[in-house]
């Protein structure tokens, strides 16, 4: 039975929960963690790439023991049909560099590193402890956490609830609302393991150098979505997600999704030969900046996943959710330094923080593309990659077609499927969203 | 033209996780229905662990022994009631080796 009262509560080990932790141990403060998982990482799925600035900002001096796999070198973007892709890939020897900027994780081993460098900062860490409601004053305030391990309240002046994108506790105390099908996808991934040789031999790389291939087209079915293949030391990383609410409209299995991605012809060659030792599933927020919740409350704040902080458009979130649980830290130790109680007014320093920072700055920047790729998920993830494919091909094909015909051709198929108003539209709709 | 996918197994795809199964205690428990709603029936195809199963007499049955606690399901079904949604007991569920 824990009777003592402590600073701040953080529910949940992953990213944004140890990087919240370790910020507040270090400063001093009693921390108690708690994560339902065996191990910290037990129940945490990401592709998975790791950025080196979020990570250094908290631990400048990672690089000496954490659980890195390879350093990437080469990001292939690919839009794929059922028999082709069409690539941009950049590669460059730069990133060969004496602190490389990304670098490829396996989440469970990763996370094992960074709680055991929380707890190293003072933290207390308690697993196989599943939080089961917040426990509030009669004012609403939130004062502690129940658990299924110990009857009463725990108590603390701050929780900080980094429960991830399908946190419970935060939606049930109404908090924030449940995410939506159209703001989560569901990822499903699997680990293929193949000899460090046979890796470094079919993507060209040697020693720790790892390269990246993200893929999207008819390879969803026309849902919006987006599949990829990371190389790991002695691993394939490869999976596929999509909208929750695509797959329900269109009945779709992600399994089907994901074994149609090993298929490919592009993608077969990469990884035949392996032993697939894990197959994981979970949800990524793609809401964006619009999805956002109420970041702190009384006694409270919300970080990483379960804030929906997610950068669909670069495919970021454990970065989002390192800083975010590194920002809150810093907030509360600014109002315990001052003496300040938690309240809802001085918590909001978390959020003028946070809005200040790349991760809300970044949202905001494309608070229009998660709509718009939503509504024109046919366009952006079905036709547009046909009509590249047979664009590239006709371009390739030496066939005895005079080279002014081929152009007409394909200007006409690009006309036919979207219409010249289709095609300014998208163009302009897509500008916008980006800029 | 499109990819040829036989209809994979996932039981053999879930045969590679580790779990620890809180026998007798399910996480997610379906609402008894007599006809279920469309998003519930797009479970049966949509869970990445295949738990949810229809009966011959078109209901929809879960086996929750395989979830990957994606929340998936909850996400769509748990607001109109139809389900009920917990996490397991701690250190209970799936273990993920490399996540």
């Amino acid at each position: 039975m824990i009777e003592e009262k402590f600073d701040a509560i953080v529910i949940g080990a992953g990213m944004s929960g140890n990087a919240a932790a370790y910020t507040m141990a270090s400063r001093g403060m009693k921390v108690l963690q708690l994560e339902r998982g065996e191990y910290p990482g037990s129940k945490n799925v990401q592709g998975a790439i790791m950025y080196a600035d979020m990570l250094e900002k908290i631990i400048p001096d990672f690089r000496d023991d954490a659980p890195l796999e390879r350093h990437l070198v080469e990001q292939r973007f690919w839009m794929m049909d059922d028999t082709s892709h069409t690539g941009m890939h950049y590669r460059s020897d730069d990133f060969n560099e004496a602190k490389p900027n990304r670098y490829t994780i396996i989440r469970a081993q990763f996370d094992k590193w960074f709680s055991r460098k929380v707890r190293a900062a003072g933290a207390t860490v308690l697993c196989e402890t599943t939080v089961t409601e917040l426990a509030h004053d009669t004012s609403g305030k939130v004062i502690g956490v129940r658990t299924d391990r110990t009857g009463g309240v725990i108590f603390a002046d701050v929780v900080v609830l980094a429960e991830g994108v399908n946190g419970l506790l935060g939606t049930r105390a109404e908090l924030r609302e449940m995410p939506k099908p159209e703001t989560v996808a569901l990822a499903v991934k699997e680990m293929h393991f193949l000899p460090e040789e046979v890796i470094d031999q079919r993507f060209g790389l040697k020693g720790d150098e790892g390269c990246v291939i993200e893929a999207a087209g008819t390879i969803s079915r026309g849902m919006t979505g987006l599949a990829f293949l990371y190389t790991n030391k002695e691993s394939i990383s490869l999976g596929i997600g999509c909208l929750v609410s695509d797959f329900a409209a269109k009945m779709e299995s992600p399994y089907v999704l994901l074994d149609m991605f090993k298929n490919h012809p592009s993608v077969r060659p990469l990884i035949k030969g392996s032993e697939v030792k894990e197959y994981a599933a979970h949800l990524i927020p793609e809401g964006g900046y619009k999805a956002i919740p109420q970041l702190f409350g009384d006694g409270w704040v919300v970080v990483g996943d379960a804030a929906q902080l997610n950068n669909a458009v670069h495919r970021e979130g454990s970065n989002l959710a390192m800083t975010s649980g590194r920002i809150a830290g810093e907030a509360i130790f600014q109002v315990k330094s001052r003496r300040d109680p938690m309240t809802r007014e001085n918590l909001a320093l978390y959020k003028t923080m946070l809005d200040n920072s790349f991760i809300v700055k970044d949202l905001k920047k494309y608070k229009d593309m998660p709509a718009l790729l939503h509504t024109n998920s046919q366009h952006f993830f079905k036709t547009y990659p046909q009509l590249m494919s047979q664009a590239a091909q006709n371009f390739m094909r030496v066939d005895g077609t005079p080279k002014i015909d081929k152009e007409k051709a394909t200007t006409a198929a690009f006309i036919r499927a979207r219409s010249r108003w289709g095609l300014v539209s998208d163009a302009v709709r897509l500008a916008f969203a980006w800029r | 033209m499109t990819i040829a996918v036989t209809e994979p197994r996932v039981e053999d795809k879930l045969y590679q996780n580790r779990y620890l199964v809180d026998a007798g205690r399910p996480h997610i428990k379906v609402r008894p229905h007599v006809t279920p709603s469309a998003n519930l029936l797009a479970l049966t195809r949509v869970c990445p662990a295949k738990c949810y199963e229809e009966n011959d007499k078109g209901q929809v049955e879960i086996t929750a022994d395989g979830c990957m606690e994606c929340g998936t399901c909850r996400v769509l079904c748990e607001a109109s009631g139809e389900i009920e949604w917990n996490y397991p007991r701690g250190g209970f569920g799936v273990l993920f080796k490399f996540g």
